[in-house]
This record gives C-alpha cells, structure tokens and sequence, in this order.
C-alpha cells in the first residue's frame, strides 16, 4: 500500500511543531525520517498512524492491504510496549484476539512469527526475563502477526545496545526482503537511516519542515557499512543536520 | 608508588533480609517473660493477665461454644460489608479513570467524604439502616468504598499510557483494551488497596459492634471491659490480631497469584 501525506500542519498550543509536510511513501518502500530531536518526528508518526489528529492536512492511504491484513498501519514502538502480564507468545496473541480466527489458526500465526523472529524458544518468558533485543523482537512478531500493510517504528532500535542493534538490523532487513512491507522508519541515527532507508527524509524543527530528501539505490540486502557511498551520504546528513541539532541541544537549556 | 593498600569495602548495609526463625523466637520469648513474670508477681493480674490466663478465657469460649457465635457474626459483617464496598468501590474507581463526566461528578464528592472518619456517622447510620446489621454493614460498606476508590482510580491513572497507545494502534476494541490492559496494569494498586481496606474494614468492624451488637468479636471485648475481665478481653484482642494476620495473607497469597509476571 501507498502513503501519502497532504499539507501535514500540527500545533500544540502555540507552538507549530509540524509545518505543511508533504510526503509520499510507495508501496514497498523505506522511509527513514530524521531530524534532531523535538523536531516533531514522533508526533508525525503518530499523525500517519491515526493516533493523532493533525491542526492540518491529511494522510491518505492508497491501494488493497495484503491478503488477510488486520491492521493496515502497524506500529513498533522505541519502548516496546510489551504487556508485562504476558508472555511473549500472549502479547503476540493479543493483536489477534478480536478478529474472528480460532484458536488453532491463532497459534498457528503466533507460531509462525515467534519462529520469523526466532523466538520460538521463547514463546512462554515472560517480558522482564527477556533482554532489550529479544523484547523488540517479540515486538516485531506481534507487528508481524497482523499482516500489516505499512509498519511504523518510532526509533525502534534506539533503546538497545551497539551490537544488539547491529543484529536486529539484519534481522529487519531479511524481514523487509521477505514482506517487502512499506515502512516509515524514524530514527535518530544516520548510520541507521542510510542502512534501512531507500529514501531519507530530514525535517527541520520550530516549525517542522522537510528540508533535505535523499534517495539511496543500493538494495537493502547488499548495504556494507564500509561502503564509502554510504558513508558519504550519513556524512551529507549530518551537514545538513549540525546546526540544527546544536540548536535543539542549546534549546533544553532554556525550557 | 609508596604504599600498597586494598581498598576498603564501604558498599555493604541498606539492605534487611528477612530471617524466617526469628520472628516465632521473638513471639515466644517475649510470651515466656510475660507468663513468669506474672507468676513471679511482678504483673498483678489486674493489671495485665498472665497468657495463660487469657488462653484459659479463650479455651472457655471454645468449650461453650460461644467462640463460633461471635466470630461467625463478625466475619459474616466483614465479608458483606467489605465485599460491598469493594465491589461498588472499584466499579465507582474504573468510572472515575476512565470517563471525565464520572471524574468531574465523583472526584468531588469523593474528596469531600474521604477524609470523615465513618464512626462518627456510626449514629446516623443506626438510625438510617438500623440498629442491627444494617448500619454496621453500612459502616463497613464506606469505610472500604472510599479508600479503595482512590486506589482503584490512581492505579487506571497510573497504567503506562503507552501500553494503552499500543492497544489503539493495533486497532483493540475498547472493551479489549480495558479489560486486557488498564485492569491488569491497575491490579497491582487495586491489591494493595485492598491491604488498607482490609485493615480499615476490621478497625471498624469493631466500633461498630461495640454499639448494640449482642455477638461479635468487638462485643465480647466491650463486656469483658465492662466486667474489667482483662482475661478475656486479653483473649479478644487476640483474635483480632489473628484476624488481621490472616487477612493480610488472604491478600499476599492473591498478589502472588495474580501478580506472577512481577516474579
Ligand atoms: N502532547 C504534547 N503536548 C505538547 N507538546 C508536545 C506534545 N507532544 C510533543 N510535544 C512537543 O512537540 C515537539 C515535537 O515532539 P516529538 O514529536 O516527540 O519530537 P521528536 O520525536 O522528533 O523528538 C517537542 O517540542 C515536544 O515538546
Ligand atoms: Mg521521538
């Protein structure tokens, strides 16, 4: 499915967080969205997801979701949002159990993606036994499980360790190769950004805008992170970054 | 390099474990004293009955078979009156948390009536519901409502709001969503909640059936008081004491079963 955002304008009182975004993302792509932080990223991803109401603009969503898709735009959040209550294989289960599916075809699907994320072992831990790694895995199963059409991540790797995040990397990427999903990929890490992104999107802050886009050609699955053409685009990005993350860093100074 | 020292460890305290022998020696040594020096004459049983003594009054309640007819009325007001309460009181709590007209219409009237202490509405009650079971259900019933009512809505305050996002963006009814993520966020509060109206429900319990109750607990230990039969009221104290043990882990037990994701 196709995304694509109209005049996206958003306050929060006085303050215009998002200015006149216009965006649109193609079926199977990956748009990597940075910017420095307080920049409005979340509250745009948040707007995409229909969990906020824009002050302007609409997004729209165009084409058929995928065979048997519960929910079209499917979120992973920065802090896993895990139900502590529940196993892993149950926190999977919980997106599936108002949608009319017995109970075998639902541990069928539960099944399936605890093993695309390899967790099949640990189907029955239960979230505080599972490290950083292991909980966006779980994470991503339950993303997984609903079929989803476009699938947000609001900095999903921000939270783990260098390595962890090297390795769910190329777990996303085999997953991405697999689904071929389209994605809004926030993040606040260029490397990131020019790993996952086909394209990346910069916005600036106070008032929120796009101020750089960049596409990437290399195929997700053939990215090196010695590949000097990577480099230099991270590079480029962070130029075009600085100043206004300086800003934003002098900023909290103040509030 | 002049001298080589190891550094001290300083990192040690802070941090009491619990040593299961020493509370039952704690209990028995501090009965022992009490029982010799009674016998030694140090205590004068007018003062202070020696434990036997009191475990004698006790004894004689089990033989004549008063001890069912006071504990089974009072445990019969606890169960009703608390059970009430706590019913009326966590529906009253999940309204006030997740509807703004219930919170602006309730919270008010919730505060105001919080803080009375419901003996002093002992009298009203009485003439309202009255003298028998009726008003001391009904002291029960408030003295429980109200603290479990703040428990309740400060615990559906306090669930992690990003768990409840979560449930929105994966399209979860609202029902799903109560159901499945506020009320086992909440529970944890909610139980201990429970702890407070328990111990405030027997507190009350008490008063309440030291006013025209011929049966129950609080109205043994008012005519042993009456008789400055010190014995006997020794052996009610007692009683309640073990009633608020029991209690206490009536509701460990429920937070070990229900709360087991917390390990
Ligand atoms: N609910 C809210 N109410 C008021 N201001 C908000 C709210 N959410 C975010 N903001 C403000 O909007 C700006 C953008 O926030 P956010 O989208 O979280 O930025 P980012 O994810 O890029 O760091 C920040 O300045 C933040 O303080
Ligand atoms: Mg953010």
């Amino acid at each position: 499915m196709e995304l694509r955002l109209d005049g996206i304008t958003h306050r929060y009182g006085a303050v215009t967080v998002l200015d006149g975004i216009d965006l649109a993302v193609g079926s199977g792509q990956v748009v990597c969205l940075v910017g420095p932080s307080g920049c409005g990223k979340s509250t745009l991803l948040r707007i995409i997801g229909g969990l906020e109401m824009p002050t302007g603009g609409a997004v729209h969503l165009m084409g058929e979701p995928p065979e048997g898709c519960f929910n079209p735009l499917t979120y992973v959040f920065q802090d896993f949002a895990l139900l502590p209550w529940r196993t892993a294989a149950d926190n999977v289960s919980l997106v599936l159990e108002d949608h009319p599916l017995s109970a075998e075809a639902r541990s069928a699907v539960v099944a399936d993606v605890l093993a695309r994320t390899k967790l099949t072992d640990f189907a029955n831990a239960w979230p505080r036994q599972l490290s950083g790694g292991m909980k966006q895995r779980v994470a991503l199963a339950r993303a997984l499980a609903v079929r989803p059409a476009v699938m947000l991540m609001d900095e999903p790797l921000s939270a783990l360790d260098s390595q962890t995040r090297e390795l769910l990397m190329e777990d996303l990427i085999g997953l991405w190769e697999r689904e071929r999903f389209t994605a809004v990929y926030v993040t606040h890490n260029l490397l990131e950004a020019v790993r996952l992104g086909h394209r990346v999107v910069v916005l600036s802050r106070r008032p929120g805008r796009i101020s750089e886009q960049m596409t990437i050609d290399t195929p997700l699955a053939e990215r090196d992170m010695a590949d000097p053409i990577l480099l230099a685009k991270a590079e480029r990005l962070w130029v075009a970054m600085r100043d206004e993350a300086a800003a934003a860093d002098r900023e909290l100074l103040h509030v | 390099m002049s001298e080589v020292r190891p550094v001290p460890f300083r990192g040690g305290g802070f941090r009491p474990r619990s040593i299961g022998v020493v509370g039952p020696i704690v209990f028995v040594v501090l009965i022992s004293a009490w029982e010799a020096a009674s016998r030694l004459g140090l205590i004068t049983p007018l003062v202070l009955p020696a434990p036997s003594e009191a475990a004698a009054a006790f004894w004689e309640l089990l033989e004549t078979g008063r001890l069912w007819l006071h504990l089974s009325a009072s445990l019969q007001r606890l169960v009703v009156g608390w059970t009430l309460g706590t019913l009326v009181g966590v529906s009253a709590g999940f309204a006030i948390g997740l509807f703004s007209l219930a919170r602006a219409g309730l919270m008010p009237v919730v505060s105001a009536l919080f803080p009375i202490p419901k003996i002093a509405l002992l009298p009203l009650f009485i003439i309202w519901f009255g003298i028998g079971e009726g008003s001391k259900v009904a002291t029960l019933f408030f003295g429980t409502f109200f603290p479990t009512v703040i428990a309740t809505y400060a615990g559906v305050d306090g669930v992690d709001r990003t768990l409840i996002r979560m449930g929105q963006s994966f399209g979860l009814t609202w029902w799903s969503i109560v159901r499945k993520i506020v009320l086992p966020g909440a529970l944890p509060a909610i139980l201990s909640g429970f702890r407070i109206s328990a111990s405030i429900a027997i507190i009350l319990l008490v008063a309440a059936e030291m006013i025209g109750a011929e049966f129950g607990i609080g109205a043994y230990v008012l005519l042993a008081g009456n008789l400055m039969a010190t014995d006997q009221l020794i052996a009610g104290v007692a009683m309640l004491s073990v009633m608020g043990l029991t209690v206490g882990f009536l509701i460990s037990r429920a937070e070990r079963l229900l709360l087991r994701w917390r390990g």
